[in-house]
């Protein structure tokens, strides 16, 4: 026998059949077939199928923004996998918006802080919180030692709630007068209240049952004061036959949905409403109570010789007919009222626009009327224990504020060869990012020799810190969230934690307490709580049952009842009117989305993904520009944004929504921070834009800026 | 007669003479192939029959041994363990919570299995790493509350509640499930109903209880 070609064929052919015939084929195709099912197979894909387990739900608060939303936290076993809105909640009644579903990426961020960090040179290294702690309390001892508290300063989001009044009490019972809020809606509300109807008093618009809203420029559904809650109200206007008028310069989305879409040359807002309020005066189409106003003759008189139709007509761009119609149709209406705080209403505004615009609703008699504007007391269910003040701390607190509000801050330092600041701390806020001009800011920043951030990210803002003491984030923690932001009734929730902190955090509070006490002496004393929590039911204590029982305490709900005094001495005095900054012939002006959050916090993964090609073009902004300005200028193409304050290379969206002479820059992108997801995305349109103080106010009340495109 | 068609005629006259006195030379060559043919055959049948899974397979220990027989003597049925949520959600194997109703005292038992269990897990506060031998894959959607309400557990689960101790898990190399999908009989034949647990187990099983086979998105949600 030889071995030759046909055996080998033989052997080869006994192979094929045999694995054949086996049931290696069958199970390996059987295999293959579910292997390209699995999540092993693809790299993008999870580690693992979402862990099975108990389903709970938890309930809590929202405080990504000031909407103050209650929520319905969906667990699996330990461990949140979903946001809902929570149902019969007083602000949103199981609603919820894009940024609020999403909280949960907040949890996993890539820019989290993971534990305390300690700058060394350009990078941060990683430190124990007693470490941290001590640091932080060492500092500060210095700078009381040498005399000068008063040079502590603190910037937070806001003012009310216990985490901020523990800031507060630190920096009075240090010695210091220096706590300074971000720009927010409730501030401007505070603000213009103060104006008008005397200290310690709140706006909030009853949208809800208004009949005609008069929106200058408020993005009633992009965001304005608490969103959620606007949008029911927005979504309900069609069947109580409520009508709602825009005025800004834009078609946004409000404007779309608006039963009238008025275009008004921007930062003339101011002029429209007091050009609104000439003809209802003229007309006397007034409430009898307004001639009882302080200030109503000489209000009279300057609105006379100041803003007749034709005059207002030619500062605004709205046909003087169309003034008097609208002011005529607004005075007589049944339940009328005029709302200001343009886009989202935390950015910058000016109190002549918003103490115009109330004026407005003072005239027509919708003070403290249903569908009207409620004059609300400023929230204020937190009962600290009155200070003990030593000699130091009673000397710095008495002294004057180093600047007005957060912008003077920031200018005085900038101004000053020798440190205006030794030491600043920064709560829930990223000013590098959301003041204008924030290379100003970091500069000012840069200059403070000490600063400490108590953010969750390592945002702007934190980058530029010595110290980070990372806070929990929102799922994390516990805290006490008092609405606000132009809601009509007052009420505070209770934010709990639903999962164990996934890194090395603490609730802010307690890092507050933890250097109160390092601080020792008459610090100390004030701060003698063992933990937040302990503090937090302590200062509560009016509320803190049904806080705790309920997940809420509603403080005051419905009209409220009462005299209330009306000021117009400060707008009968006509102050005047803010121009943009530069000598361009086109506005640059901030647009808001409800997609995108413009202040320090960025908008979520998720929420980025949901921005418009219109808005956000792979990584380049798009700036809107109506055709007939944007001549030369391709649609879809490139250009050069050019303003005083800097350049940016744009893509163009030709909208024939923008009126002509504006470009429109959405707000909220241009991070650069370490986020993948979120940052080194088209451009942070406050670079381009530089502050301008309002005389009297003090407040920054750049509405845009001049610009060119080319 | 063309010239082609003789050209034809004699080529496979040539042809086929040329067979003929070739087959009586190759009768040894072609008896080689047929052995060499049966033999590689055998080799890649018994190979793919009996080699190819144990490469297929890796085998892994339990973190310990689990007495069914004892705990269903014990604690009573699998529904004492094994429970359907509120919400129609299967609890699986439990948690060391439900565990801990029973075994949160003093050890129960004196079995080296036990002071794994206790030292390992309840006194760390850790979950035990059970393998699932019957987890199906991530793109089947099934409900336990809806099957145990007429089917016994045996159906699906076999006799495990009368076993004394954890068999080995075997795990597909390639999808990473249990090797009591496909069934032990790498064939796919089963006695039992039990035996296997792919998606023509299930078909037969409806179709039998229910006269349809069932659809797609039965399952596959």
């Amino acid at each position: 026998m030889k071995v030759d070609r046909r055996s080998f064929l033989g052997l080869g052919l006994g192979a094929a059949a045999g694995i054949t015939v086996s049931p290696m084929m069958l199970k390996i195709m059987d295999d293959s077939s579910i292997l390209t099912q699995t999540t092993k197979t693809w790299p993008w894909a999870l580690d693992h199928p979402p862990f099975d387990g108990e389903v709970s739900y938890e309930s809590s608060v929202c405080s990504l923004c000031p909407g103050s939303c209650g929520i319905s936290v969906r667990k699996i076993d330990d461990r949140p996998v979903k946001i809902e809105g929570l149902a019969d909640y007083p602000i949103n009644d199981g609603g919820a918006c894009l940024h609020g579903i999403a909280g949960l990426q907040y949890l996993y961020d890539p820019a989290r802080v993971k534990t305390p960090l300690k700058k060394n040179g350009d990078k941060f290294e990683e430190i124990s919180w007693d470490d941290a702690i001590a640091l932080v309390a060492g500092k500060l001892s210095d700078i009381r030692k040498s005399g000068s508290p008063e040079k502590l300063a603190c910037i937070a989001d806001k003012g009310q709630g216990s985490v901020s009044g523990l800031f507060k009490r630190l920096l009075k019972t240090f010695g210091s007068p220096n706590f300074y809020t971000m720009p927010s809606l409730e501030s401007y509300l505070e603000v213009t209240a103060a104006a008008l109807h005397g200290e310690g008093k709140t706006i909030g618009f009853d949208l809800e049952n208004a009949n005609f809203v008069l929106s200058f420029g408020a993005g009633i559904i992009e965001g304005w004061g608490s969103p959620v809650n606007c949008f029911k109200a927005n979504a309900s206007r069609k069947d109580r036959h409520a009508k709602l008028y825009q005025i800004e310069p834009r078609l946004s989305n409000t404007a779309a949905n608006a039963d009238k879409w008025i275009p008004i040359k921007p930062g003339t807002q101011a002029d429209l409403a007091l050009g609104m309020c000439a003809v209802i005066l003229k007309n006397n189409l007034f409430n009898s109570m307004a001639t009882g106003f302080t200030g109503f003759s000489k209000l009279t008189a300057m609105l006379q010789k100041e803003y007749s139709p034709s005059k207002t007509s030619e500062i605004t761009g709205v046909k003087a007919a169309d003034i008097e119609k609208m002011a005529i149709s607004f005075a007589k209406a049944k339940m009328p009222l005029a709302v200001f705080g343009k886009g989202r209403g935390d950015g910058a505004q000016s109190l002549k626009e918003m103490a115009a615009v109330h004026t407005l609703n003072c005239l027509v008699g919708n003070i403290n009327k249903k569908g009207g504007a409620f004059i609300l007391p400023k929230n204020d269910y937190l009962e600290f224990p009155g200070e003990s003040m030593d000699n130091t701390a009673r000397k710095g607190f008495s002294k004057a504020k180093t600047g007005r509000y957060v912008n003077q801050l920031v200018e005085k330092v900038n101004a000053s060869s020798k440190p205006v600041v030794e030491a600043l701390f920064v709560y829930n806020s990223n000013p590098c990012y959301a003041l204008h001009n924030p290379k100003s800011v970091k500069e000012a920043i840069g200059k403070i020799p000490f600063v400490v951030s108590f953010s969750s990210y390592l945002d702007e803002t934190a980058m530029e810190a010595d110290i980070v003491l990372p806070s929990h984030t929102f799922v994390e923690r516990l805290e006490d969230v008092p609405s606000g932001a132009g809601l009509a009734k007052t009420v505070v929730g209770l934010t709990k934690p639903v999962i164990e902190p996934v890194f090395d955090t603490k609730n802010p509070g307690d890092a507050v307490i933890s250097i109160a006490k390092a601080l020792e002496g008459s610090i100390a004393e004030n701060f003698e709580w063992e933990s937040y929590e302990e503090c937090l039911e302590n200062v509560t204590s009016g509320i803190w049952d049904s806080l705790s029982e309920d997940g809420v305490a509603v403080i005051s709900e419905g009209v409220p009842s009462g005299f209330v005094n009306v000021n117009i001495s400060f707008i009968a005095n006509n102050p005047v009117t803010i121009q943009a900054q530069g000598d361009y012939d086109l506005t640059l002006i901030p647009i808001d989305n409800m997609r995108l959050i413009s202040a320090g916090t960025a908008a979520s993964p998720f929420a980025i993904k949901t921005v418009a090609d219109t808005v956000l073009k792979g990584t380049d902004i798009v700036v809107e520009i109506n055709p007939l300005t944007a001549k030369g200028l391709k649609d879809k193409g490139f250009a050069t944004l050019t303003t005083p304050m800097g350049t940016a290379r744009v893509k163009v969206n030709l909208n024939e929504g923008m009126m002509p002479g504006v470009i429109g820059m959405v707000e909220g992108l241009g991070h650069t921070f370490d986020n993948k997801f979120v940052s080194n995305k088209g451009v942070n349109v406050n670079d381009l834009i530089g502050p301008v103080i309002e005389s009297g106010s003090g407040l920054d009340a750049a509405f845009g800026i001049k610009a060119k495109i080319s | 007669m063309s010239e082609i068609e003789n050209k034809a005629e004699n080529g496979s006259t040539e042809s086929a003479g040329e067979c003929t006195s070739g087959d009586t030379k190759d009768d040894k060559g072609l008896g080689l192939g047929v052995i060499f043919f049966i033999v590689a055959f055998v080799v890649c049948f018994l190979s793919g029959t009996l080699l190819f899974p144990k490469l297929l397979y890796s085998k892994k220990e339990q973190p310990f041994n689990f007495d069914h027989e004892l705990h269903v003597s014990e604690a009573g049925d699998c529904d004492a363990c094994h429970s359907v949520r509120e919400d129609g959600s299967f609890t699986g194997i439990p948690k060391l919570a439900v565990c801990l109703d029973c075994h949160a005292e003093d050890p129960l038992g004196e079995t080296e299995d036990e002071v794994v269990f206790v030292e390992e897990y309840v006194n760390k506060e850790k979950e035990v790493p059970w393998l699932v031998y019957a987890r199906q894959p991530d793109c089947v959607f099934f409900s336990h509350a809806a099957h145990t309400t007429n089917t016994d557990c045996k159906v699906c689960h076999g006799p495990i509640g009368e076993s004394n101790s954890s068999r080995v898990y075997e795990e597909n190399r390639l999808t990473g499930y249990s090797r009591d999908i496909w069934g032990k009989n790498i064939f796919g034949i089963k006695k039992h109903s039990w035996d296997r647990m792919k998606m023509d187990d299930c078909a037969e099983c409806h179709k039998k209880e229910t006269g349809h086979q069932g659809y797609c998105f039965q399952c596959h949600k």
